[in-house]
């Protein structure tokens, strides 16, 4: 069993590969999530090509074992908070791959009525708080959405999720200190995907150990194989039973990796192919579980039901983007201020 | 099933690209994410994946053809793909939200302050920018350049190409993701004599550390009694880029300008971008740089004089005119070009006013021009209340009301957070169709 880190008393968290054991229907369901997102993104990418979405359109492709593997620790009305790198996480959440599509494109069908664009999209249904596009400022949002938990003494998390560029920020600090001090139910989630932009760690950051970054405060971590969806439902159970048993904030570093540029214009001279190329074929997250699906006897017309599935609601998603109309001109004059 | 390859659009920007050189032949086969060609943008050289499957037959557009418009077919998938999804053409529409070039400064003949630099060479604001920096640094070992992904990325908007290589390491510096504790180190090093350009990526993030801007740089030479002085440059883009939304898409210049202790600079060409940073950083004062993305890629004719820089707190006159004033900064002194042009068409003669600093504000070229044309308009990208033009226009009201025809009028960005739709950014952005009926409810 991984043991969640006691900072204060200096344990070392030990990267945890451990499986949750994750049954067949889980596993399935994990790997339609993850497949969903990927090819959704794939799409994205495509659609910018071709003019349809503008602007900073940031892709999850390669990551995507950690929101779904977190996901499904939770229950509904966990709040979830993110960065920019944000499309993923929304699908995971459960939001409409249309809703999320058309925004991009800037229509009216979109979760913002188009005003927002990749980077800010919300869904109070589905407690997702958005979508930011300051580097770090999530953070001390998500920390202020586990204080309303506490605060209200129901037994709610929320999830802050945030990149290893991030984690530098010196609100991330503060938002520990606070969290610990106030023992708030707060899973913070470092997405370590190895650079911030085109800076790696090793050059943004003197730490070498992302997941002891709260140790100060004592904050319980672990630190996750992020491309494994198993392991990481596995630490996120811990995690979540932490948080809800009111024992304080906890925060999981996921060692993940993203396959496409930062974003769209990103000439990628910081890496290696090599390096993508070897993660992808050695750690994709979506292969890996293809693999333990075998082991549980689903066969190929069952994985191929679920890609049609998948490949149908995508399409379905940019068709809409693309047939949605731009949002009115009115538009432009609400939601400024409610109505006091 | 065949399948064209269209030119990508590889960056918020970019409307059209060279094809640098094509990776893969006529009758090779192509997989989903194999590099195809190399691509350049107006920021960088791109490496372009192919997202279908199938056999190379055709290369519709040449190794090194440039000016290759976004959405051109560029090459042919054909043969053996079998879930081939035909491309959907593009709508227009979707990328014409970027704004069209401005056109070059027409002569200015009464701008006789200007003094004459000699022969002039084209370049553009980004080449500008870097040249200025570089020939400060080659001068001065005590300047130095930090900001995130200024060095190995060679500028996260390519302003500071090659600098890493010319300068090493100590003096091109990257930082972590950490506004405030940077800004606040680098004003700690100008308190002690260094001379740091610190840019941010966007000015949007300059808000992480606006505290150490104001309450550091800004007030210290103040309280500490002329003691403690801060030569420090903050520069970077400012204002709205394209399509990148609200929180990315804000102009500061009256946050920055609103407050003593700093002196706040907004170029509009290449020689303002040049002339104005080299003398931001020989200034002894902590100076607000306000670039503007899109006009990195703008290119201007520049002085080529070695010594070539411009004064802080002088004003250009772009255009001289009789009729009506109109005064602008940084990427408004191309609308209100583009405008005086629309205004002469119907007999109406513009002046227009380059501000080039906006603290200190140079109210003699403005109140001259006033005082001659009796008409004035000012133009901001940003929000009305407690705006540039607001300021300004209160200041024409105390120095010249009496020659003034008509009440002062002023455009700027809607008072909205800027919008990510297409069609709706495109409302909230000041056009020469404003400045026009600005000018028309003057007379
Ligand atoms: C305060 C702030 N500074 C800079 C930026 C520009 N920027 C956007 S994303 C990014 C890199 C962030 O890297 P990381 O936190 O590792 O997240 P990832 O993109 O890898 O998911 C930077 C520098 C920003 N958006 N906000
Ligand atoms: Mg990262």
């Amino acid at each position: 069993m991984a043991q969640a880190a006691d900072g204060r008393k200096g344990r070392k968290p030990r990267l945890t590969n451990e499986p949750a054991g994750l049954d067949r229907d889980t596993l399935l369901r994990a790997y339609r999530d993850m497949l969903l997102i990927r090819r959704f993104e794939e799409k994205a990418g495509q659609l910018y090509g071709m003019g349809l979405i503008g602007g900073f359109c940031h892709l999850y492709i390669g990551q995507e074992a950690v929101v779904v593997g977190i996901q499904l620790a939770l229950k509904p009305g966990d709040q979830v908070i993110t960065s920019y790198r944000d499309h993923g996480h929304m699908l995971a959440t459960g939001m409409q791959a249309r809703g999320v599509m058309a925004e991009l494109t800037g229509r009216e069908g979109g979760y913002s009525r188009g005003k927002g664009g990749s980077m800010h999209m919300f869904s109070k249904e589905k407690a997702f708080f958005g979508g930011h596009g300051i580097v770090g400022a999530q953070v001390s949002l998500g920390t202020g959405l586990a204080f309303s938990n506490a605060y209200r003494s129901n037994d709610h998390v929320s999830v802050t999720y945030f990149g290893d560029g991030a984690s530098n920020q010196g609100q991330v600090f503060e938002s520990f200190n606070l969290a610990a001090l106030l023992k708030l139910p707060c899973i913070y989630v470092i997405e370590n995907n190895k650079y911030g932009m085109g800076t790696s760690v090793e050059r943004s950051t003197a730490s070498r150990d992302l997941s002891q970054n709260g140790s100060p405060w004592g904050i319980a971590s672990l630190q996750v194989d992020g491309m494994d969806v198993d392991a990481v439902k596995h630490a996120a159970d811990i995690a979540v039973a932490h948080c809800r048993a009111g024992k304080g904030p906890f925060l999981l570093e996921m060692k993940t990796y993203r396959y496409r540029g930062h974003s769209m214009s990103d000439p990628g001279r910081y890496r290696s192919r090599e390096e993508i190329q070897k993660m992808r074929s050695e750690r994709d997250c979506i292969e890996g579980a293809r693999h333990k699906l075998a082991a549980f006897d689903v066969d190929e017309a069952e994985i191929k039901r679920i890609d049609d599935e998948v490949k149908r609601i995508v399409q379905d998603s940019a068709d809409f983007a693309q047939t949605s109309p731009e949002p009115d001109p009115a538009e432009l004059w609400t939601d400024i201020l409610k109505e006091a | 099933m065949a399948t064209e390859i269209l030119m990508p659009a590889l960056s918020p920007t970019m409307t059209e690209g060279k094809v640098s050189r094509w990776l893969k032949k006529i009758g090779d086969m192509v997989r989903a994410g194999d590099v195809i060609a190399e691509i350049e943008t107006d920021k960088a050289t791109m490496e372009v994946e192919a997202v279908d499957e199938g056999v190379l037959s055709a290369i519709l557009v040449p190794d090194g053809a440039e000016g290759v418009a976004v959405n051109t077919p560029i090459a042919v998938l054909g043969g053996n793909d079998t879930a081939a999804s035909a491309p959907v053409a593009a709508p227009r529409a979707a990328i014409a939200a970027i704004p069209a070039a401005a056109p070059a400064a027409p002569a200015a003949p009464h701008a006789a302050a200007e003094q004459d630099w000699g022969a002039t060479s084209p370049l553009t604001v980004r080449e500008a920018l870097r040249d200025a920096m570089a020939a400060e640094m080659r001068a001065d070992g005590d300047v130095f350049l930090i900001g995130e992904e200024v060095a190995q990325y060679q500028g996260a908007y390519k302003v500071s190409q090659g600098l890493l290589d010319e300068f090493g390491a100590r003096r091109i510096i990257d930082s972590p993701i950490t506004e405030h504790g940077f800004t606040g180190m680098a004003i700690g090093a100008a308190m002690n004599g260094l001379k740091p350009i610190v840019e941010f990526m966007t000015f949007n993030f300059a808000m992480q550390a606006i505290d150490q801007i104001i309450n550091s740089a800004a007030k210290t030479l103040y309280m500490s009694g002329g003691q403690m002085g801060c030569p420090i440059v903050f520069r970077g883009p400012n204002g709205a880029a394209s399509r990148v939304g609200a929180q990315h898409s804000q102009c500061y210049a009256s946050w920055y300008a609103h407050c003593p202790g700093l002196k706040v600079v907004a170029p509009w060409s290449a020689a303002d971008a040049k002339g104005l940073l080299r003398a931001a950083i020989r200034d002894p004062n902590p100076i607000i740089f306000l670039e503007n993305e899109i006009l990195y890629g703008q290119t201007f004719d520049v002085p080529t004089d070695p010594d070539f820089v411009l004064p802080i707190g002088k004003a250009k006159i772009e255009r001289a005119g009789t009729d009506v004033t109109l005064v602008a900064f940084s990427i408004t002194v191309g609308i209100a070009l583009k405008a005086a042009e629309l205004l002469a068409e119907q007999g109406i003669s513009a002046e227009v006013i380059n501000l080039r600093t906006l603290r200190p504000l140079d109210i003699d070229t403005i109140v001259a021009s006033v005082k001659k044309t009796s008409r004035v308009v000012t133009l901001e990208e940003g929000w009305p209340f407690a705006g540039i033009g607001a300021e300004i226009n209160m200041q024409i009201v105390e120095h010249c009301f009496d020659y003034l025809d008509a009440p002062p009028g002023r455009v700027h960005g809607l008072d909205v957070p800027l919008p990510y739709a297409a069609n709706l950014e495109k409302l909230a952005l000041p056009k020469p169709d404003w400045v026009v009926a600005a000018v028309a409810k003057l007379f």
